[in-house]
C-alpha cells in the first residue's frame, strides 16, 4: 500500500509538468488552432530563465586568498558576488539561496515577451497553412532554440537547487500510519505540485470568470462570429499566446530543482506533453490537465520494479500503450469536442 | 560448345557502367588510394581524424577531447611546450611531426550517435584522406566506428569508452583503447566499498539501458558480491529518461542499503540529483547508513549534480590533481592554453593521439598493422597513470586505476573529487579470454 501511494505521489509531480505543458498547448491550439512544437523549448527557456537569473543574482569579482593557490601555482581567486557588497553576506546569501522561487518575477515578462515575439514574428505567417506546415515551422524553431541555449549554456545539465528551507523530504509514512521512512517525499516536489495546481486554477478562472476570458473562450467556439460582433479576437488571442508561453515558462523554472536543466530538457517533454494532449482530447482543457495527471501516474505504477518483473519494458511505452487504447475507444479522446481536427 | 553473348552495344555499356562505378568507389577501395594501405601519405603532411561529440548531450566532453587534439597536433608539430613529450618514456618523437610530416588534422560530429559517427568517420577517410580515427564519448559510438575503421583498414584509438566490449566480445585487430572498463571498475571499487561500507549489505543497482550499463552492472555485482555484498534488486532504466523519481521510490520499500548508479552524463547528473532529493542520503537502514555508488565518475558530469556528489564514491581514470610528472606536465600545457584544468576524456584523447604518433614513428611506417605491431605489448610511463601496458591479446591498456571521491569542501569549480585510492594494475588485470571475441586480423586496406 505504501508503495502504491508513493507512486501516485511521483505521478502527481510528473503529471503536474505533463499538465502544465499540455494546458499551454491546448491554449494555443483552442484559440489559434496551430500546432504548437516549439511549446516544449518555451518550457526549456523557463527554465534557462531560472538559471540566467541566478546568475545574475551570482555575478561576482574575485578576491585573492590568502596563503592558497590555484591548480597551476597561481595565487587563489575566490569569487565574491556584488550582492554581497550591496546586501551584506547573510542577505546576499539568503537571496541567492532564493534564486528559483524569485526567478518567476523575472520569467513572466521575459516568457510573455518571447510569446508575443513568437506569435507576431512567426506562427500568424502559418495560421492559414496545414498543421503540416504549422508543425513542420515549429519544430525547426523549437530545434533553433534548444541549439541557441546550448550555445550560451553548454550542453552539460546546470545545477540548479531549490532554497535550503525545501531541501530534504516529508515523512508521509509517519503522518499516515505506516512504517516512519517508508512514504518520504521532497519538499520541493511538493511545492511543484501546488504550484502547478495553483496555476491551473488560475488560468481556468481567469478564462471563466473574467470578460476577457469569456471572449476568448468564445472565439475558441466559433471565432467567426465574435469577429462579426466587432471584437478584435485576433489581439486577445495573441495575448493568450503570451499567457500559454508564460505558463510553460514557469513550470520550467520551478522544475530547476528537480532535474537539472540542460538545453534538451523541452524535447524530453514535448512528444509526451503531446500525446497527453490528444489522449485528453484536442482542445480540451480540462481533458489536457486529467491526461497529464492520469498518464503521469501510470508512467510512475509501470516503473515498479514488480511491474517491470511481469511485464518487462512497459515502462517505455506505457503512455502510447494507453493512448492507443484511448484513442480505439474514443477516437476524440477523453474529453475531445466533436469538429477539432476533424475536417 | 559455349555460346558467347557479348555484342558491341553490350560492351559499351558494360564499360560505362564499370566506369562510373570506379569513380564513385570509396577512396578507401580505389587502388590509387593507397600505397598498400588506406591513405598512405604521400606529400608533406599526413591528416588524423577526430571524431568527437560536437553537439548532443556530450557536447562539452567532446569540446574538451577536441582542445587535447589539438594541443597534442601543437606539441607533435614542435610547438607549446612540448606536453607530455616531455615525460613520455619514449624518445621516439622528436617534435617535427610524425615521420617528419606535418600533422593536420579534420573533425567529425559523433552526436554520440552511431550511425551519425559511423558516417562521420567515414567522411573523413574517404574525403580527406585521415589515415587514423580516434575520439568519442560513448561505448555504442566506439564499437560502431572500430568495426568501420576495420573494415576501411585504419587504425582506431578510442576516446572515452568504458564498456567491456570495447576491447572484450566487439574487439577489432584495428582498435585500440587507452581508457579503462567496467571491470576495472569494479575491480578497484568494490575492496574500497567493503572498506568504508564493510561486507554486509544489499545493494539495489539501477542500470541505463544499454551496452555500457550492463557490463558496469555485471562487474559492480560480481564484485561486490565477492565481497559479501547481497544484490536485493536491478531495474534497467531508460536512456531517455530524466525524471528517476518512480525508479528511487521502490528503493524506499526494499531492504536496501547501497543504491548503485549504474548511468552516465545527463542520467547520473539527473538520478543522484533524484536519489539525494528523496534523503537517501539520510536514510538509514538495517541499521546502517544508507549509501549511494556512482561507479563511473567523470568531472564535467559531476559539476551537473553540483553538491549532490559529496562523499559519493566511484572511480576514473585519470585525475588532474594526481601529481605524478606526466600529470602535473599535461594540466601545466593544458591549463596554460585554455585556462582550466584537462578532463579524463580530454586525458584519455591526447595520450591516444601521441601513442598513435609514438608507434608510427617507432615502426617506421604510416601501414596500420606496422603500428598495430608496435602498440601491441607496449610497456610505456610518463603519461600520467604510471607504468601502462597496451596488451596484445586485446588491444586493452592495463594501469592502476583511480578510486574517488565526492570532495566535501571543494575549493573551486573544478575541485569536485578527491582521490582515495589508486588501486595497482595487478588488482585490475584479467584473462582476455573472459569476454570472449576475437581481434582478427589485422586490414591494411588494401
Amino acid at each position: 500500500m505504501d508503495a502504491i501511494i508513493l507512486q501516485i505521489l511521483n505521478g502527481l509531480d510528473k503529471g503536474s509538468a505533463y499538465a502544465l505543458i499540455a494546458l499551454g498547448l491546448t491554449l494555443i491550439f483552442g484559440t489559434l488552432g496551430v500546432v504548437n512544437f516549439a511549446h516544449g523549448a518555451l518550457f526549456m527557456i523557463g527554465a534557462f530563465c531560472a538559471v540566467t537569473f541566478s546568475r545574475l543574482l551570482s555575478v561576482s569579482h574575485e578576491v585573492a586568498v590568502p596563503g592558497e593557490v590555484d591548480f597551476l601555482g597561481n595565487p587563489m581567486m575566490r569569487d565574491v558576488p556584488y550582492i554581497y557588497d550591496i546586501l551584506g553576506e547573510a542577505t546576499g546569501a539568503a537571496v541567492i539561496d532564493w534564486a528559483v522561487p524569485l526567478s518567476i518575477l523575472f520569467a513572466i515578462p521575459v516568457m510573455i515577451g518571447i510569446g508575443f515575439a513568437m506569435e507576431r514574428g512567426l506562427i500568424k505567417h502559418f495560421y492559414k497553412r496545414p498543421h503540416a506546415d504549422q508543425i513542420l515551422v515549429t519544430f525547426g524553431l523549437a530545434i533553433v532554440l534548444q541549439e541557441v541555449i546550448k550555445y550560451f549554456y553548454g550542453a552539460n545539465p546546470i545545477p540548479t537547487p531549490a532554497p535550503s528551507a525545501f531541501t530534504g523530504s516529508f515523512d508521509f509514512g509517519a503522518l499516515l500510519g505506516f512504517d516512519p521512512g517508508s512514504i518520504i517525499y521532497p519538499y520541493w516536489r511538493l511545492v511543484y505540485f501546488g504550484f502547478a495546481a495553483l496555476i491551473i486554477g488560475a488560468v481556468f478562472a481567469f478564462l471563466q470568470f473574467t470578460t476577457f476570458g469569456m471572449v476568448v473562450r468564445a472565439g475558441m467556439a466559433d471565432r467567426e462570429t465574435v469577429g462579426l460582433l466587432g471584437i478584435n479576437i485576433d489581439k486577445r488571442f495573441t495575448i493568450m499566446f503570451g499567457i500559454a508561453a508564460a505558463v510553460a515558462g514557469l513550470a520550467g523554472v520551478m522544475y530547476t530543482p528537480i532535474n537539472s536543466p540542460n538545453y534538451h530538457m523541452g524535447m524530453d517533454f514535448l512528444v509526451l506533453s503531446f500525446v497527453v494532449v490528444v489522449v485528453g482530447g484536442m482542445g480540451s482543457l480540462p481533458g489536457a490537465v486529467a491526461a497529464g495527471f492520469l498518464l503521469g501516474v501510470l508512467e510512475s505504477f509501470a516503473s515498479m520494479p514488480v511491474v517491470l518483473d511481469t511485464l518487462p519494458g512497459i515502462n517505455q511505452i506505457i503512455i502510447y500503450l494507453v493512448a492507443i487504447i484511448i484513442l480505439l475507444t474514443r477516437p476524440r479522446g477523453l474529453m475531445g469536442r466533436k469538429g477539432v481536427m476533424e475536417d | 560448345m559455349s555460346k558467347s553473348n557479348l555484342t558491341r552495344r553490350g560492351l559499351i555499356k558494360t564499360g560505362a557502367v564499370a566506369g562510373a562505378a570506379g569513380l564513385t568507389l570509396p577512396t578507401y577501395l580505389r587502388a590509387d588510394g593507397h600505397s598498400g594501405f588506406t591513405n598512405a601519405p604521400t606529400g608533406s603532411t599526413v591528416t588524423l581524424g577526430f571524431n568527437v561529440p560536437q553537439s548532443g548531450p556530450y557536447a562539452d566532453e567532446g569540446a574538451d577531447e577536441l582542445r587535447a587534439y589539438e594541443l597534442a597536433v601543437e606539441h607533435l608539430n614542435g610547438g607549446g611546450d612540448g606536453g607530455l613529450l616531455n615525460t613520455f618514456s619514449s624518445k621516439a618523437l622528436d617534435g617535427t611531426g610524425i615521420l617528419g610530416k606535418k600533422v593536420e588534422y579534420v573533425t567529425g560530429d559523433t552526436q554520440t550517435k552511431s550511425d551519425a559517427a559511423r558516417a562521420s568517420a567515414r567522411s573523413m577517410i574517404e574525403k580527406d584522406g585521415a589515415i587514423m580515427i580516434t575520439g568519442g564519448s560513448s561505448s555504442g559510438v566506439a564499437v560502431a566506428v572500430q568495426a568501420l575503421c576495420q573494415e576501411a583498414g585504419v587504425i582506431f584509438m578510442a576516446g572515452l569508452t568504458h564498456s567491456n566490449d570495447t576491447t572484450g566480445k566487439d574487439k577489432k585487430a584495428n582498435g585500440f583503447r587507452h581508457f579503462f572498463n567496467s571491470y576495472m571498475t569494479g575491480a578497484a571499487l568494490a575492496p574500497v566499498l567493503a572498506n568504508n561500507y564493510g561486507t554486509d549489505r544489499k545493494a539495489y543497482h539501477l542500470t541505463a539501458d544499454y551496452n555500457w550499463g550492463y557490463t558496469t552492472e555485471e562487474a559492480v555485482r560480481t564484485s561486490t558480491e565477492a565481497m559479501g555484498w547481497e544484490t536485493v534488486g536491478t531495474v534497467l532504466t531508460p536512456l531517455t529518461q530524466t525524471d528517476f523519481s518512480s525508479y528511487i521510490a521502490p528503493v524506499l520499500q526494499s531492504d536496501a542499503d547501497v543504491l548503485v548508479l549504474n548511468h552516465y552524463g545527463g542520467n547520473m547528473v539527473n538520478s543522484l540529483t533524484n536519489a539525494v532529493q528523496f534523503g537517501l542520503r539520510e536514510r538509514v537502514a538495517n541499521g546502517k547508513n544508507f549509501e549511494i555508488v556512482v561507479p563511473l565518475y567523470s568531472r564535467l558530469m559531476a559539476k551537473g549534480a553540483g553538491e549532490n556528489v559529496k562523499g559519493i564514491f566511484g572511480s576514473t581514470n585519470w585525475h588532474w590533481s594526481l601529481q605524478d610528472e606526466g600529470s602535473k606536465a599535461f594540466v601545466k600545457s593544458f591549463g596554460t592554453k585554455y585556462g582550466f584544468p584537462p578532463s579524463q576524456a580530454a586525458h584519455t584523447c591526447y595520450v591516444q593521439a601521441l601513442l598513435y604518433a609514438d608507434a608510427v614513428q617507432r615502426a617506421g611506417s604510416f601501414n596500420p598493422c606496422a603500428v598495430g605491431e608496435a602498440l601491441k605489448d607496449f610497456s610505456f610511463d610518463g603519461m600520467g597513470n604510471g607504468p601502462t601496458l597496451y596488451r596484445g591479446e586485446d588491444h586493452q591498456c592495463f594501469k592502476d586505476v583511480l578510486v574517488v571521491k565526492g570532495k566535501e569542501n571543494p575549493t573551486s569549480e573544478f575541485d569536485l573529487l578527491e582521490i582515495v585510492e589508486i588501486t595497482p594494475v595487478e588488482q585490475v588485470t584479467y584473462d582476455a579470454s573472459i569476454f570472449g571475441g576475437e581481434l582478427g586480423a589485422c586490414n591494411p586496406g588494401a
